[in-house]
């Protein structure tokens, strides 16, 4: 923009100049079109789903049973089952996640920063279906030497993983909040006589809270939208509970149980999947736009 | 009197000291969870799959028994799959970011497609599978093939690397564009010639990475493929296929033990080529660093 203003800008070649411009402009309307087929798809397909089971039965009904007989659509289960599971996650990973993040901003010596940070960013990276196979083969017959009867699908070791998958997310959003709080401020502080710990968590923390607390939603997010971990190692049994030892199944781990089945295509049971997909999308984006609106909101400008 | 706050100032500063001593612990804890959770969950795979990954595990197709069974169609499919990923992602993200960068008016469009880059980041995997299955496999009539996973692969990537290529773009120093420009350089000469070569480094670094992610992603694969019993090696766009993400899936799913060691040693192919593959994005960073900066 600046040189735009600061140069005339020079008669441009009409044919290569106009071409390229709109040749990217094609590549931004791209990702436009993206949301838009992701909308267009859940919705087509949903509604026709809609259209005999409706809308008020499928968000209060209590018993999901798409294949057998009787049938059932009512989602509560499945949103039961991913609450859950993202609830236990949620309290690995935030506790877990704001104090590595304080360790690293903080705490941690340039040296040690400079291994554990890859370290996380692995963490990060190793796929989901590794984690659901941690969960099953590892986590759980742990489990299950302190709760005997514990069923080899359950909430709780899926939600475990979980938490453990998103530590890095949590970690790495809140550290960059940290890393913005300017350094003045803890030289303030250290010159009243703070200790290390209050500097963090009196000034560091609440300086950063908008960006911490964003970082806390995003990664709840994600935990909502987690598919192969939930798939492998929460079970495929959609039930209202909130016991953590029992097999659930969340939204996600349902799209891919039907997804693997021979429902034909266009068929009622078929079209479940974009009505769970479509909730499911619903649910995340409301809490992404809640995330940037807080980070937008109440961000400290220095 | 003033001895007297002191002393108050005193014991407080020791509990204080304490308190802290105690915290600086818990942090420390917290930081071994995840570290250690990692490692044990390598040494875990490893030592479930280490005996079985042989040759013929990599040169075999899947088998209803585990001692036959190998992974290369897993292992070809995913070369399928992550080579168009590439072709369909790079440019487009490449394309975006240019836009985005060096021609984007500040308007209410321009707003919506900034809100909506940071939206579609956010939207869960499976949910670009359902959107690959109802647009490309049925609408466009493409089918169950890998031509139609890799489009949907392609989408989900995407955002991450117009992140990445945008901001290797703006890295590109203003000065740089300012001196091609008073040489008489035209706005496409200047992206051409300047702003692409500069930003070259940082965008091959973050699409290695987003083709990374893509190769471990199974939930929106599985939405497409479905079939994960594939016994050939897919010859053309328009073959069903398989990758390898979804072969671990298979076998971690079944209940026999061998299956699950089978499982171990896809994971620890899938690993090696994801960790090298970062390895590649850390050395080609720090290659092109040190350069920038004599």
């Amino acid at each position: 923009m600046k040189i735009r203003e600061s140069f005339p800008e020079r008669a441009e070649n009409p044919i290569s100049g106009t071409i390229v411009k709109y040749l990217f402009f094609l590549c931004v309307l791209i990702s436009l079109l993206t949301t838009a087929g992701i909308l267009y798809s859940l919705l087509s397909q949903a509604i026709g789903f809609f259209f005999e089971v409706p809308l008020i039965d499928f968000l209060t009904g209590t018993r999901w049973a798409p294949i057998l007989k009787p049938q059932a659509y009512g989602v509560l289960p499945l949103v039961c089952g991913t609450l859950l599971v993202a609830a236990i996650a949620a309290v690995v990973a935030l506790p877990v996640g704001l104090a590595t993040a304080i360790f690293l901003s903080e705490y941690a010596p340039d040296k040690i920063r400079r291994i554990l940070k890859p370290l996380l960013e692995i963490l990060a990276g190793v796929p989901t279906v590794v984690y659901g196979y941690f969960a099953l083969t590892f986590v759980t017959p742990q489990l299950q030497k302190l709760v005997p009867d514990m069923l080899v699908f359950n909430a709780l070791s899926a939600g475990l993983v979980m938490g453990i998958m998103i530590i890095p997310m949590v970690s790495s959003l809140s550290e960059d909040a940290m890393l913005a709080v300017p350094r003045s401020l803890r030289y303030a502080a250290y010159a009243l006589g703070s200790t290390r710990l209050e500097v963090s968590l009196k000034v560091v923390v609440p300086a950063a809270l908008s960006g911490i607390i964003a970082s806390f939603i995003i990664a709840v997010s994600r935990a909502i939208g987690e598919t192969m971990l939930v798939t492998l190692a929460a079970g495929a049994t959609p039930r209202m509970t909130f016991n953590v030892f029992d097999s659930i199944q969340t939204m996600t781990a349902y799209i891919v149980q039907l997804s693997l089945g021979e429902a034909p295509h266009g068929s009622l049971e078929y079209n479940t999947i974009f009505a769970v997909g479509l909730l499911l999308f619903v649910m995340t984006l409301i809490m992404n736009v809640i995330g940037h609106l807080v980070v937008r909101r109440w961000r400290e400008v220095y | 009197m003033s001895l007297q706050s002191n002393k108050i100032f005193n014991s407080h500063l020791r509990s204080r000291a304490i308190r802290g001593m105690v915290f600086y612990g818990i942090c420390l804890v917290c930081v071994c969870i995840g570290i250690a959770a990692l490692g044990t969950l390598l040494v875990q795979v490893v030592s479930d799959g280490w005996s079985w990954l042989t040759w013929h595990f990599l040169s075999d197709y899947p088998s209803r028994h585990p001692e036959e069974a190998g992974m290369m169609s897993a292992i070809f499919g995913t070369l399928w799959v992550m080579a168009m990923t590439g072709i369909f992602a790079v440019p487009v993200g490449i394309g975006s970011a240019m836009f985005l960068e060096e021609y984007a008016p500040k308007n209410k469009l321009m707003q919506i497609v900034e809100i909506n880059l940071a939206n579609l980041a956010g939207v869960p995997s499976i949910v670009y599978g359902l959107l690959g299955l109802a647009v490309f496999v049925y609408w466009m009539n493409i089918g169950r093939t890998a031509l139609a996973g890799s489009l949907t692969l392609a989408l989900l990537v995407l955002p991450v690397i117009i992140l990445a290529s945008r901001e290797a773009v703006r890295a590109v120093p203003n000065a740089h564009r300012e001196a091609a420009y008073a040489l008489g350089a035209d706005k496409w000469q200047v992206i051409r010639m300047v702003v692409f070569p500069g930003a070259f480094p940082g965008i091959l670094t973050g699409s290695i990475l987003a083709l990374s992610r893509a190769i471990g992603e199974a939930a929106p694969v599985i939405a497409i493929s479905a079939l994960v019993y594939i016994t050939f090696i897919p010859t053309s766009p328009m073959d069903r296929f398989t990758v390898m993400p979804i072969q671990i899936y298979n076998w971690v799913s079944r209940p026999q033990e061998e299956f699950q060691n089978l499982a171990a040693a896809g994971i620890i192919v899938l690993l090696v080529v994801l960790l090298s593959m970062n390895a590649l994005a850390i050395f080609l960073r720090n290659k092109y660093q040190t350069k920038s900066d004599e």
